[in-house]
């Protein structure tokens, strides 16, 4: 179900969503945190559709702030849309359309839709303030994720991203090399070789995954890592990574988009399943765990200096 | 195992996989197998967590040959599994799949297991890591670990494992457990035995753990001095149905309340372990089933009742005596309930009644924590005992969840209070499909990590728990008919109400 709101506040969606609740037989109870997500206008429609399917694993409330494309010169005013049931997936979804900028002050827009209790997580799908933390949104989540991949060249981004840092903050790079970091742990458990003489990766000029890649290689080995930017366009950040061990050399290779080759010394050669992962995966992953994560802050601020390009 | 350099320190994305091994079914032919087994890999394998040469190799009677196998899986996971056919993973699934035709008494067939089992080794890079499935009768197990052993399969080679999972029941009583258990290890060292209790495996079992210890609102009127008893149901709706060869003879106790009712108990019960880890938890358990008292007199601590014929739920059914398959005279119970008392300091005095039987009023398993009375001297409600005693129940299936039962003032000006519940539902809060049971048990028996899985202490304890009960039952009488789609006879009813309690309606 939608509900529209012309030129309301923030107590009348408040009450509005109660009323909704109690009318639709939609419990809303259960939710285990309250999801801001500050978009622009455009963009709207394919992160709330991404929130909501990352939302059937973490039941939550969604709050959209929509910041309108163009700056309209009209009076000042909040409109509003409430979704619930099933055009919100497993959330509740609030969209709020502040027009004409500058006069909402977004805590004072958003505070009273918070859960009690429940943590807070706010995600930038497209853009980002230069240090989450210190952002008025940000000051009051437990969790802020932001995209690099979305804010141009990777180095750059990823050096102002660091300049910014704060625990609690994570980014979408990072989870997505996740699948390949998992796969070259779990090879490294069965070889059971602590030696590596030297790690590899390649990847596509100026993406952040593969930085993120080779810079945790970097902060795990205490090494240089070697980044080979040559990789073609069209099949993801990451192409190829390599590890060389004392027995031969362990490796996995982008295939096309779902599934990688995973070289084992002394083994037959695989094929992994590893597809491209849909935004709704990514959020997901972020949502499982909500304290810092300790590792994507080491290796932004300890890993990226051993990568060589 | 060496440190990995990957895995650094509080790295909580990635997750363990399983590293290359193959799974080896006996009796691959049978349900469970096609039902629950190839399926839960399916699934681990599409949440990446297996290897990619993961194999799964049936071992039985048919001539089929690999092919057939493995049209045979593919039906099996389109079926059953949980996650959405993919293509990919199924492709890589396929090419392991081998199917040995052979008897468990005829060493050819283990030989040609070892040869395809040394054949994957190379091709699938399975590296000598093998566990044994044993989806067979407890009969059959001497025969094919002996099997086994005779074809050199028992015995881990270089740095791969061997492992042997069987299923309940461990044994009829304490001493062919013990046997069972000698047969088994003669062949497979303890640690390489993992015997499954699929019960252990399911998410709301496992949130007992999770609820009493990771919560600190719940321990500390987890005891006597609040608790006033506790409730441990398995219902079925269900007659013995295609189970009858099976079950005539074992009866509702054995099937039901040896091992995962107890297993229950001791969860609910136990105190705190000083870790998660396998041997930690276990000890605790294992304190607690040797805490329970031996129970002296069985008329007034046990009740049995056998269902009869009549109408339930708009259908006539047979009474079970009228199964097929059941002689008409067997004394067999399928309807078992215990009172229990776990003499420790933390549970003395406090019952814990314990409850089991086939064409109950409706499917479910649950634990119910039942509180002491408030004291009634502010509400009548409570004097006059319209208002019931608090109670936590953990449901463990179906419609996984915890509710709370409290009082609350019923609004309007008089001060009238009234029975309301809280509740919270897994499907509600946590909306993904939770994994089955299986999934979680055969990643652990290939990870060699064993928390869920009983040693053969704790099922020793068990039987001892239960074996007086099933020698008293033998010796004297016959179990009470009960109606189809009711709770039980009415001996079950007395057992409560010799203590001023009832059972909760589930």
């Amino acid at each position: 179900m939608i509900v529209e709101l012309n030129d309301t506040t923030s107590t009348e969606i408040q009450k509005k969503l109660i009323r909704v609740r109690e009318e639709g037989g939609a419990v809303a109870l259960g939710r285990v945190l309250t999801f801001l997500i500050h978009t622009s206008e455009p963009q709207e429609e394919k992160v709330i559709s991404a929130a909501n399917e990352a939302s059937r694993e973490h039941p939550m409330r969604i709050v959209v702030i929509s910041e309108p494309a163009q700056s309209s010169s009209s009076q000042p005013r909040l409109d509003a849309e409430i979704r619930v049931g099933g055009d919100a997936g497993a959330s509740e979804v609030v969209i709020l359309r502040p027009v004409g900028q500058g006069e909402n002050f977004l805590p004072g827009l958003v505070n009273g839709l918070l859960l009690p209790d429940a943590p807070v997580v706010t995600w930038w799908p497209n853009q980002c303030p230069t240090c989450m933390a210190d952002s008025d949104l940000g000051q009051m989540s437990q969790r802020r994720i932001l995209d690099s991949l979305e804010l141009g060249d990777g180095f750059e981004a990823l050096s102002a991203v660091s300049a910014g840092y704060h625990p609690g903050d994570t980014d979408l790079a990072w989870s997505r090399v996740t699948g390949w970091r998992t796969q070259l742990a779990a090879t490294l458990d069965y070889l059971e070789t602590e030696h590596i003489d030297s790690a590899r990766v390649v990847g596509m000029a100026g993406n952040p995954s593969a930085m993120l890649l080779a810079g945790w290689l970097g902060l795990a080995l205490g090494r240089d890592i070697q980044l080979d930017s040559t990789a073609h366009r069209g099949i993801g950040g990451v192409s190829e990574v390599s590890l060389e061990t004392p027995d031969g050399v362990v490796k996995l290779t982008r295939l096309d988009e779902r599934t990688v080759t995973l070289t084992v010394p002394n083994q037959p050669d695989f094929t992994l399943f590893l597809p491209r992962r849909p935004l709704e995966s990514l959020l997901a992953e972020e949502l499982r765990r909500l304290g810092p994560d300790r590792v994507y802050g080491d290796v932004l601020l300890n890993g990226l200096k051993w990568v060589r390009t | 195992m060496k440190p990995n350099p990957l895995r650094l320190d509080g790295d909580r994305r990635l997750a363990r996989i399983a590293g290359p091994s193959s799974l080896v079914i006996f009796g691959v032919t049978g349900d469970l197998a096609f039902k629950k087994l190839i399926p839960a890999v399916y699934d681990l394998a599409a949440g990446g967590l297996l290897h990619p040469g993961f194999s799964v190799v049936g071992y039985g009677r048919r001539d089929w040959d690999d092919e057939q196998f493995r049209s045979l899986v593919l039906e099996s996971i389109s079926a059953h599994a949980r996650e959405e056919f993919n293509e990919e993973v199924f492709a890589s699934l396929r090419d392991g799949l081998r199917f040995v035709e052979g008897t468990f008494d005829n060493s050819e067939g283990f030989t040609r297991l070892a040869e395809v089992l040394a054949e994957l080794d190379q091709s699938r890079g399975t590296a000598g890591n093998h566990a044994f499935y044993l989806s067979i009768p407890p009969g059959q197990f001497p025969v094919v670990t002996e099997g086994l052993a005779a074809a050199g399969l028992a015995h881990s080679v270089g740095a791969g494992w061997r492992r042997v999972i069987i299923e309940k029941p461990f044994g009829q009583d304490e001493e062919s457990a013990a046997q069972l258990n000698a047969t088994v290890e003669r062949v497979f060292p303890p640690e390489s035995v993992f015997r499954i209790d699929h019960y252990l495996g399911k998410e709301t079992v496992q949130n007992i753990l999770a609820l009493r210890f990771a919560n600190s609102m719940y321990e500390p009127i987890w005891n006597a001095n609040y608790v006033d008893h506790v409730q441990i149901t398995m219902a079925e709706d269900i007659g013995v149905g295609s189970r009858a060869g099976y079950y005539d003879g074992i009866g509702a106790a054995r099937d039901v309340i040896q091992n995962h009712l107890l297993q229950l108990l001791a969860l609910t019960a136990m105190e705190e372990p000083v870790s998660l880890d396998a041997s930690a938890v276990r000890a605790e358990k294992e304190k607690v089933l040797e805490a329970i008292a031996p129970l002296t007199h069985i008329p007034t601590s046990a009740a049995r009742g056998q269902y009869l014929g009549g109408w339930q739920g708009g259908r006539q059914v047979k009474g079970y005596l009228d199964e097929d398959g059941i002689p008409a005279d067997s004394a067999t119970e399928t309807y078992a309930a215990l009172r229990l008392e776990v003499d420790n300091r933390r549970w003395q005095g406090v019952p814990f009644y314990l409850r089991t039987g086939k064409r109950l009023g409706r499917r479910v398993t649950e634990v119910a924590v039942v509180f002491n009375d408030a004291p009634s001297h502010l509400f009548p409600e409570v004097k006059q005992q319209q208002l019931g005693q608090n109670a936590l129940v953990i449901r463990v299936q179906p419609d996984e969840g915890v509710t709370m039962r409290f009082a609350s003032k019923v609004p309007g000006p008089a001060m009238q209070v009234r029975n309301v519940t809280m509740d919270f539902g897994y499907g509600h809060a946590f909306t993904e499909t939770s994994p089955e049971a299986y999934e979680r048990l055969i990643l652990d028996v290939l990870r060699g990590d064993a928390p869920l899985f009983p040693r053969h202490r704790e099922v020793e304890l068990s039987w001892r728990v239960l074996d007086p009960v099933m020698r008293q039952w033998a010796s004297t009488g016959t179990p009470e008919g009960y109606q189809p789609g009711t709770w039980g006879p009415p001996s079950a009813d007395q057992l409560l109400a010799r203590d001023s309690r009832v059972w909760r309606r589930p």
